[in-house]
């Protein structure tokens, strides 16, 4: 415990980390650093590797080829009680037939901690949590939100280097959800621990993480600070998956340059060679819509015809049908609404540096209109 | 339905249940009354009580021997009967290879195969093997047929039993034994338990396997009682019978009054 005992977080390297069953790679060679006490988020759809990934961390699961690191040891086909992580699973994972104190004291006992310091850091790690006087109770008489907050009491309580989350929100419900993420927030603050988290869900995401990686089909799309992937998305996945995306689809005209059904518009970034499929990505609250008439005086501009408004309160989304037969979102706050009515014809401008062009692959058909 | 309708048919219910509780446990019940009778003879009603066949029974060296004899086996079967068919539940339970089904059908064979074949079967190679009469013997003969009784519940204990909670332990720092004693072992100790009574009445119970493998040195109860009934028919037996009632009577209730503190506790 000693070297524990002001908490810092390890480095985590994965070189080439692969899963493979039989035929199926679950994981596919990925590279991934989490640096100290970083918080670290595994975000993607179900099946795309990210539980996989921890799950080698953690040493659940075997690596079929690639090294695993933690501060610079070799993991890879270390046994998981040899590898002093802390770990929070989706369901809780509570010892049921041991009382709450006795939870979070299971860890301490098997590194043979005395009795009487053990109590005093289960005491110390419930009130962290904020479930100081709970520790008598059995896991089954405590709601969803506070089992997880005992679950979390055990895995931090022997103060580990890493912890790893699996979808820890993921059972509960909206409200409770919210006040948890603020509150692993906090504790990941207070702790310095390194954070590996994984969810699906792309605005837990983007409130807890100082890092994300997007996983799709057992690669990692892209890793960045939140603002990084929402602002500047590299592929048409992650600006799909993270958050809204408005789609134009054309073809690549000159450099930063596309050609949308005979309206150019132009982009800020990504580059792909003339002439292929892509598709001019902006997000929903960079569009403007603009009266009909003559073309407004902005660099980017595509005419519409309103489908629908959906009224959020502090927001309200536009659904607007382009001629091309595809639909595109605009978000406008509530301060700034247009006075454009259903079925109304409009123009859509944005700024260029609003926009990215990025490679469409099965996207590049227009969808059928809706009728 | 009316309150006066469904009481109506609640009494009938419970009519019909007191009839098929009585049809089940009279038999049973017959034997006590028969254990106090002052004649060396059964009949029932007894026309005089006495309590001199429970004396016979405590004094009669054959008689203790055989008792203390079934203990010392039904012990023993349960230790050897629960610790193997636990370990093979939790190795069928965790992993699938080349044959797990037909080792899993071999071992709850016995509840199928009738016993007589098994007991000849035993009975030839005890002889080659000299365990006829032996203790160990009678563990290993009683122990093959208890262990579909523990395999049985003790599967159906795991089946409801979350994995994750091994790994949990796993990251919490527990090594794979100390997992098994500290997590999987106490959450489903109900089956294991319910697994141990089933292997104990087996090795108690038992009748026609023990015929076989018995000696003059060694016979259980069941085996002392059936020469009893051949040999000097005196109610003797009934108060043996009556001591196993009230054994196995005591156990079930234990075991349920263990299982209710369980359920209240969770």
């Amino acid at each position: 415990m000693s070297a524990d005992r002001t908490p810092h977080g390890a480095s985590i390297t994965m070189r080439g980390l692969t899963k493979r069953y039989g035929p199926v790679t679950a994981v596919d060679a990925i590279d991934l650093d989490a640096r100290p006490g970083e918080f670290l988020t595994l975000l993607g759809p179900s099946g795309s590797g990210k539980t996989t990934t921890l799950n080698m961390i953690a040493g659940f699961v075997d690596v079929t080829e690639g090294e695993l690191l933690i501060d610079d040891r070799e993991m890879t086909n270390l046994p998981p009680y040899k590898r002093n992580i802390g770990m929070v699973f989706q369901h809780y994972a509570l010892f049921p037939h041991m009382s709450v104190a006795e939870n979070v004291e299971y860890p301490l006992r098997q590194r043979s901690i005395p009795k009487q310091e053990r109590r005093t850091m289960v005491a110390k790690a419930l009130e962290t949590v904020g479930l100081g006087n709970l520790g008598r109770r059995r896991p089954k008489e405590l709601s969803g939100g506070q089992q997880q907050r005992v679950a979390l009491a055990r895995a931090m309580v022997y103060s580990p280097r890493v912890l790893l989350m699996d979808e820890p929100l993921g059972a509960l419900d909206k409200k409770l959800r919210d006040s948890l993420q603020l509150e692993i927030k906090r504790i990941h603050a207070e702790l310095g621990t390194t954070f590996v988290y994984v969810t699906h869900d792309q605005d837990e995401a983007l409130v807890l993480s100082d890092r994300i990686a997007v996983f799709n089909n057992a690669r990692i799309e892209q890793i960045g600070s939140p603002t990084e992937l929402y602002e500047y998305p590299n592929s048409l996945f992650v600006a799909q998956f993270l958050g809204e995306s408005s789609l134009f689809h054309g073809v690549v005209n000159s450099e930063r340059e596309v050609d949308a059904k005979g309206h150019r518009l132009a982009a800020g970034r990504g580059e792909q060679p003339n002439g292929t499929s892509v598709a001019v990505v902006v997000r929903p609250e960079r569009i403007r819509i603009e009266p009909d008439g003559p073309r407004p005086d902005a660099v980017n501009a595509v005419p519409g015809r309103i489908l629908q408004h959906i009224y959020f309160g502090n927001s309200r989304k536009v659904e607007v049908h382009l001629d091309d037969g595809t639909t595109v979102l605009v978000r406008e706050s509530s301060g700034a609404l247009s006075p454009a009515n259903a079925e109304d014809r409009v123009w859509l401008t944005f700024d260029p540096n609003d926009a990215a062009i990025l490679a469409s692959d099965q996207a590049a058909e227009p969808q059928p209109t809706p009728a | 339905m009316s309150p006066r309708v469904n009481t109506f048919w609640r009494a009938l219910l419970l009519l019909f249940c007191g009839i098929v509780a009585l049809w089940l446990v009279a038999p049973s019940l017959v034997v006590i009354p028969m254990s106090f009778t002052d004649r060396p003879s059964f009949n029932f009603p007894p026309a005089g009580w006495s309590t001199q066949w429970y004396t016979n029974f405590f004094t009669d060296p054959s008689w203790l021997y055989a008792l203390q004899a079934s203990l010392r086996v039904g012990a023993l079967v349960t230790v050897v009967a629960t610790a193997c068919g636990t370990a093979a539940a939790v190795a069928f339970s965790r992993t699938r290879f080349f044959g797990d089904q037909g080792i899993r059908a071999l071992l709850l064979s016995p509840m199928v195969v009738p016993v007589i074949v098994v007991a000849i079967g035993l009975y030839a190679m005890f002889l080659r093997l000299n365990l006829l009469g032996t203790t160990l013997g009678f563990v290993v003969a009683h122990s093959v047929l208890a262990l579909p009784f523990v395999i049985i519940p003790v599967s159906a204990s795991l089946q409801g039993f979350d994995r994750r909670l091994e790994d949990a332990a796993a990251i919490c720092g527990a090594g794979r034994w100390t997992v098994f004693r500290t997590v999987t072992l106490p959450i489903v100790a109900p089956g294991v338990m319910s697994g141990a009574l089933f292997a104990f009445a087996t090795s108690f119970d038992e009748v026609v396997l023990s015929l076989f493998i018995q000696s003059p040195y060694l016979q259980t109860l069941p085996v002392r009682m059936y020469s009893s009934v051949t040999r000097d028919t005196d109610p003797t037996i009934a108060a043996a019978a009556t001591l196993i009632l009230a054994l196995t009577t005591a156990l079930t209730i234990i075991a349920s009054i263990y299982a209710i503190r369980r359920n209240r506790v969770r």
